[in-house]
């Protein structure tokens, strides 16, 4: 019963301060532009390859016959994985940062329960994220596509399939920005390190580790890496040269969950635990 | 609401490294009456009352709501209404912040507008916190104490920031808590913030239980004594010592440990000294309190 009330009380945060809905625009911003803007260069490049490797200067040639669709539809997750995470994060770190973690211990004194609470509530926000950004990558993307004539894909299982798992990809990083904000409470810190990681080091990590067969087998864990194997499609399986080593799809949905849990868990039992002054 | 608990600390000691900020601390306090928790910047209050609320874990002793942790209670904000610091995410409202404690702790919605009248915030209550004063900050901290109607109030510095209009208002609403009875415990650095409201005291100096009793009590620890002047104070102080007069040595005079000025100015007169001050210093429980704590703030 706390539980269910700590659920509750964990959504009501979210919705009642702005950052939210903040995020969410920034993110269907931003999938809209990646989204909608690479599915009409894309479309505009498979209906004139001619134009296209003369601009290109001898650029990635797109092999006629690949499927555009989903590689268009899952920026929703390759680029907007960052927006669950940071509001995740934000869920723990604004706690510590505006010192509301007095009120919220004295409502619930059981600490472990407010940190689940914070893990679930948050996996359904990711959820939500994710729902938002499909809705986003999946409508300009189509539309792009559509307008060069091209297979869209809505009528295959397949698609529906890829935005399904993209959306529990969201929820997991949600649960992961959790995990995160447990383990880094300085909210400055914590979003320095979700920009940094997510921006940078990892996608670095990712290429240089793809470099070669016996680091490609590792990187294939990082996480972005294995939220694209659960998704099943990403912009970076064209643009990364090299070994392309992925997990198989739930594979990569137990790496996330694993990073979850054991960063939750983690942070719970350190920084959580300790004394509220 | 639930009544009669006793507040039970303890052999209570916290360190934070090498500073102690709680030493060994044991008192009681009684359900009908306002216990003020007095001690100078630092005396270790508010590290006492987050221990007892169970956000701060001791390095020895227990604090209990009548041998009941707070961990252990099983409907805490109907049980304890506690306000530390006045501090609140600033994007919220403070009609909705009320709401998200609400539900956490499975109270009806029903009691927030309520709350909000109790601590006159209504006209306020839909903007967001971010722009409040401290004395408003204040009032949704009080007014979150008292969601669940509970029997026990744990105050930490509730009248700081409050204007003399709201510092009039909650000694009242003290009182009035107290006389329904309930346990009311509210922290100060200055006794005579909360002088007029509270029954008992419980002082702290360093960490350390300097006294705990009656206001009433207090008054009667502190003697009353002399203050005398001189236009030659070293004639004074040679015709103090020969009568025997304990005495400091003050800003505006001497201050003698004597109650009957007739007896300081009579050692004048056989030392041959003239006075330009002779009278009684009243009695003043902040002196009392001041030489209790050790004259005063760190
Ligand atoms: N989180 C903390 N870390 C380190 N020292 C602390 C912490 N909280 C309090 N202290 C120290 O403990 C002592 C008591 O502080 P506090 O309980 O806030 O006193 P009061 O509320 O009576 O002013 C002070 O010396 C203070 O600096
Ligand atoms: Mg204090």
């Amino acid at each position: 019963m706390s539980f269910i009330r700590a659920i509750g009380s964990e959504f009501q945060k979210v919705f009642t301060t702005r950052m939210w809905w903040l995020l969410a625009l920034l993110l269907a911003g931003y999938v809209a532009l990646m989204s909608g803007g690479f599915g009409a260069f894309l479309g505009w490049a498979s209906a004139n390859p001619d134009a296209a490797a003369a601009a290109g200067g001898g650029g990635t040639p797109i092999a006629p016959g690949l499927d555009l669709a989903p590689l268009v539809y899952s920026f929703a997750t390759s680029i907007g994985y960052v927006f669950p995470v940071l509001l995740g994060a934000l869920a723990v770190t604004g706690e510590f940062r505006h010192k509301t973690l007095t009120p919220t211990f004295l409502a619930e004194p059981h600490r472990t329960t407010v940190l689940t609470a914070k893990f679930l509530s948050q996996f359904a926000m990711g959820a939500g994220l994710g729902v938002i950004a499909f809705a986003v990558s999946v409508g300009t993307g189509a539309a792009a596509l559509a307008g060069f004539g091209l297979d869209t894909g809505l009528d295959d299982p397949d698609t529906w399939a890829l935005i399904g798992r993209g959306v529990l990809a969201m929820a997991l990083w949600g649960a992961i920005g959790v995990g995160l904000g447990a383990l880094v409470p300085n909210q400055v810190a914590a979003i320095v390190i979700v920009i940094a990681f997510t921006q940078f080091v990892e996608p670095i990590l990712r290429f240089t580790a793809s470099l070669n067969e016996v680091t490609a087998n590792i990187g294939k864990f990082l996480p972005g890496a294995a939220s694209d194997a659960l998704v099943g499609a990403s912009f970076y399986n064209i643009a990364s040269l090299g070994t392309a080593a992925t997990l198989e799809w739930w594979q990569g949905g137990l790496v996330l969950l694993g990073i979850a849990l054991v960063a939750t868990f983690i942070g719970g039992a350190t920084t959580w635990r300790g004394d509220v002054s | 609401m639930e009544s009669g608990i006793p507040i039970e600390i303890t052999g209570l000691s916290k360190h934070f490294g090498h500073v102690v900020a709680v030493d060994d601390l044991t008192f009681t306090v009684q359900p009908g009456r306002v216990t003020g928790f007095l001690g100078p910047n630092g005396a270790g209050k508010t590290t006492t009352l987050r221990v007892l609320l169970g956000l701060v874990h001791p390095n020895a002793g227990t604090a209990t709501f009548g041998g009941t942790p707070y961990a252990s209670l099983p409907r805490p904000l109907e049980t304890v209404g506690a306000a530390l610091d006045a501090n609140f995410h600033p994007g919220r409202t403070a009609r909705d912040h009320l709401k998200v404690y609400a539900t956490a702790t499975g109270l009806s919605k029903a009691r927030v507008p309520v709350v909000l009248e109790q601590v006159g915030m209504t006209e306020f209550a839909d903007r967001r916190v971010g722009g409040y004063s401290l004395g408003m900050r204040q009032r949704l901290a009080l007014a979150y104490t008292l969601l669940g109607d509970p029997g026990v109030f744990v105050l930490d510095e509730p009248i700081n920031g409050l204007d003399p209009e709201g510092i009039k208002w909650i000694r009242g609403f003290l009182q009035s808590l107290a006389h329904e009875g309930r346990t009311v415990l509210v922290s100060s650095h200055l006794l005579s913030e909360v002088q007029q409201s509270v029954d008992e005291v419980v002082i702290i100096s360093k960490g350390r239980l300097v006294k705990s009793g009656t206001l009433v009590s207090l008054e009667l620890d502190s003697a009353p004594r002399t203050i005398a002047d001189s236009p030659d104070r070293e004639a004074l102080s040679a015709a103090l010592d020969e009568a025997g007069l304990e005495y400091t040595e003050g800003r505006n005079g001497f201050i003698v440990n004597e109650p009957d000025p007739g007896r300081v100015g009579h050692a004048a007169f056989l030392g041959g000294v003239e006075l330009n001050t002779l009278h009684r210093l009243k009695s003043g429980l902040e002196e009392s309190f001041l030489s209790l704590v050790g004259g005063g703030e760190e």
